[in-house]
C-alpha cells in the first residue's frame, strides 16, 4: 500500500518541564504532509516549529498524541528521515568524503561513486580532500546536505539550514535545494524564520504561532517550478504570510501621513 | 593569532640576547674575583667539566637511565591512563565506583610516593618508573576524561541520525573529539614525569640525572650540579618540543 501522506501528525502536544516551569511548546498540532512535497514551516521564535520538526525527526521522542512517518510511529532518528542542522555538523576531523562515507550504512561505506556523485549533486566535486575548516559556511552546508541525500532518505527535514549563512549564500542554496528537490523526488520539510525562504521554497507554508506553539495557518502557494522570485504570485503570497505575522500590531508598511 | 611568518635576524637576536647577557654578568664576576667554586663555578670550569663528562661517558649514561625510565614509566602511565579513562567516560558507573579514590589520590605529589616506593621496591629501577607512573598518569587520565566529556554533544546526536553502531561512534567521534586533550594530558604528563624521575633519582639512585645533582651536593661541586640541572632543563625542552611537533602533525584539523 502506498502511503500518500509521508508524514501524519494528530493532536500532537510536547511540554517542556524543567523541573519547576511546564512551557507547551507545541499544543494539539495536526498536520498532513505529501510524499514528494516542499513544505516551509515558519514562525517567530519559541513557536515550536524547530522542536516540531525534531519530533518528525525522531530526535525528541516525549511528546503526546501520533505521529507518523511513512506509515510508523517515530521512535528513533534513521537514515530514511535525513536531518540537516542549523550548524553544518560536519566530523572537523574527517574530510569532505570521510564525512560522507562516516555517514553510510555498513554496506555502502566502499561506495565512492556514490559519495562522488552526491557530491557532484552539490557542486563539490573539488573538495572532497577537503577538511571542514577550509570550506566556507555555505559549502559546509552543502556537505551536509550531500550528507543526508547520500543515505537516500524518504524525507528530508531542514532546521533552518540558511540561517547562519550571508543573503547571497541562501539565494544561491535555496536554488539548489530547489533543483535537487525536483531531480530527486524526495520530500522536504524546511523550518525557517524567513518569510521570503518560506514562500520561494514551500509549496504549501505552515504558519505557527508561539505560547503555545500552534498551526495557525496553512498557505498553498502554487508557484510552480521554476519559481520566480519577482513574479506577481510570490508577491501575493508572500504580503498573505507577512499579514499572518502583523495583523495584530498594524502592518508595518503602510504610513498615514 | 598570529600569522606564520619568516622569523627575522631581529627575532632571533632577541631570542637569544637574555641567555648571552647571564652568560657575560657570569662571567664578568668570575673575573672581578667574585665567585667562589665551592659555591658558584666559573664558566670556564662548567665548560671543562662538561668536557670530561661528555668524554668519559657519564654525560651520556646519565642522560640514557633517566631518559629510558621516564619513558618506561610513561607508556605504563600513558596505557592505563587511556584505558581507565575512556572506561570512565563510556561507562558513568564505572565512574561512581571509581571517583572518590582518584579524587583522594590525585592530590598526592610523586614526591610523597617516594618513602612508600623505596620500601616497596628498594631503590632500584622498579620504584623510579612507578614515581614516575604516578606522576604521570593522572594528567593524561584527566585530560582524556575531560576530553571525551567535553566533545560536543551534537555529534552524538548527529550519530543517531545515521545509526552509527558504537564502535564507530569511538573511532570516529570519541577519540578523535578527545585527542587534542588528550595530547595536552600527555604533554603534561611527560613534564611530570620529567620532574618525577629528577626527585626520585636525588633521593636513592647511582646513575641518572638526579643522581648527578645529588652527587655533585655531596662533593661540593656547583659545577656538576649546574651541569646535572641544565641537563634536566635542556632534555625536559627537547621532549617538550617533540610532543609540540607531535601534537602539530596527529591533530590536523584545528
Amino acid at each position: 500500500m502506498a502511503v500518500e501522506n509521508i508524514v501524519e501528525i494528530k493532536h500532537l502536544t510536547k511540554v517542556f518541564n524543567d523541573g519547576k516551569n511546564e512551557v507547551k511548546a507545541l499544543e494539539d498540532i495536526g498536520l498532513e504532509i505529501k510524499e514528494g512535497s516542499f513544505t516551509s514551516i515558519i514562525g517567530g521564535s519559541g513557536c515550536g516549529k524547530s522542536t516540531m520538526l525534531r519530533i518528525i525527526g525522531g530526535l525528541d521522542t516525549e511528546y503526546t498524541g501520533e505521529v507518523l512517518v511513512n506509515g510508523s510511529k517515530v521512535t528513533a532518528p534513521s537514515r530514511e528521515k535525513g536531518f540537516v542542522f542549523q550548524d553544518h555538523r560536519l566530523l572537523p576531523w574527517l574530510t569532505v568524503k570521510e564525512n560522507i562515507r562516516f555517514s553510510l550504512p555498513k554496506e555502502q561505506k566502499k561506495n565512492d561513486a556514490l559519495i562522488k556523485e552526491y557530491l557532484a549533486l552539490v557542486g563539490l566535486s573539488d573538495f572532497e580532500n577537503s577538511l571542514p575548516k577550509q570550506l566556507s559556511g555555505g559549502m559546509a552546508q552543502r556537505v551536509a546536505i550531500a550528507r543526508a541525500l547520500a543515505n537516500k532518505p524518504k524525507i528530508l527535514l531542514l532546521d533552518e539550514p540558511f540561517g547562519a549563512l550571508d543573503a547571497i549564500t541562501k539565494v544561491n542554496l535555496q536554488e539548489e535545494l530547489l533543483k535537487i528537490w525536483q531531480k530527486e523526488k524526495i520530500t522536504m520539510v524546511i523550518v525557517t524564520h524567513d518569510i521570503d525562504e518560506a514562500v520561494y521554497l514551500g509549496e504549501n507554508v505552515v504558519v505557527m504561532t508561539p505560547r503555545p506553539g500552534r498551526i495557525k495557518q496553512i498557505y498553498k502557494t502554487d508557484l510552480g517550478t521554476p519559481r520566480l522570485r519577482t513574479g506577481s504570485l510570490f508577491a501575493k503570497a508572500r504580503e498573505d504570510i507577512y499579514k499572518e505575522f502583523f495583523k495584530e500590531a498594524e502592518i508595518p508598511f503602510t504610513y498615514n501621513i | 593569532m598570529n600569522k606564520p611568518q619568516k622569523k627575522g635576524v631581529f627575532y632571533w637576536f632577541l631570542y637569544f640576547a637574555l641567555p648571552l647577557i647571564i652568560l657575560i654578568i657570569w662571567e664578568s664576576f668570575d673575573r672581578a674575583g667574585k665567585l667562589k667554586p665551592y659555591t658558584m663555578p666559573s664558566l670556564e670550569k662548567l665548560f671543562g667539566t662538561t668536557v670530561e663528562y661528555a668524554k668519559n661517558g657519564q654525560l651520556l649514561t646519565n642522560i640514557g637511565v633517566s631518559v629510558s625510565l621516564v619513558l618506561e614509566g610513561f607508556f605504563l602511565a600513558l596505557v592505563t591512563a587511556l584505558i581507565i579513562g575512556m572506561l570512565i567516560s563510556l561507562f558513568p558507573k564505572f565512574d561512581t565506583f571509581t571517583d572518590l579514590i582518584i579524587q583522594i589520590l590525585k592530590p598526592i605529589p610523586p614526591i610523597a610516593w617516594i618513602p612508600l616506593a623505596i620500601l616497596w621496591f628498594g631503590i632500584g629501577q622498579e620504584s623510579k618508573i612507578f614515581i614516575i607512573f604516578i606522576g604521570a598518569v593522572f594528567p593524561i587520565f584527566l585530560n582524556t576524561v575531560d576530553g571525551v566529556k567535553t566533545i560536543d554533544k551534537k555529534y552524538f546526536e548527529l550519530a543517531t541520525v545515521y545509526e552509527i553502531p558504537k564502535s564507530e561512534l569511538i573511532k570516529n567521534i570519541i577519540i578523535p573529539g578527545a585527542l587534542p586533550s588528550i595530547m595536552t594530558g600527555i604533554r603534561l604528563g611527560v613534564g611530570n614525569a620529567w620532574v618525577s624521575v629528577v626527585a626520585a633519582e636525588m633521593i636513592g639512585a647511582t646513575k641518572g640525572v638526579g643522581y648527578m645533582l645529588s652527587n655533585g651536593r655531596s662533593l661540593s661541586r656547583p659545577d656538576i650540579v649546574i651541569l646535572g640541572m641544565l641537563l634536566v632543563g635542556i632534555f625536559g625542552k627537547i621532549m617538550d618540543d617533540i610532543l609540540r611537533l607531535l601534537r602539530k602533525k596527529v591533530i590536523t584539523w584545528l
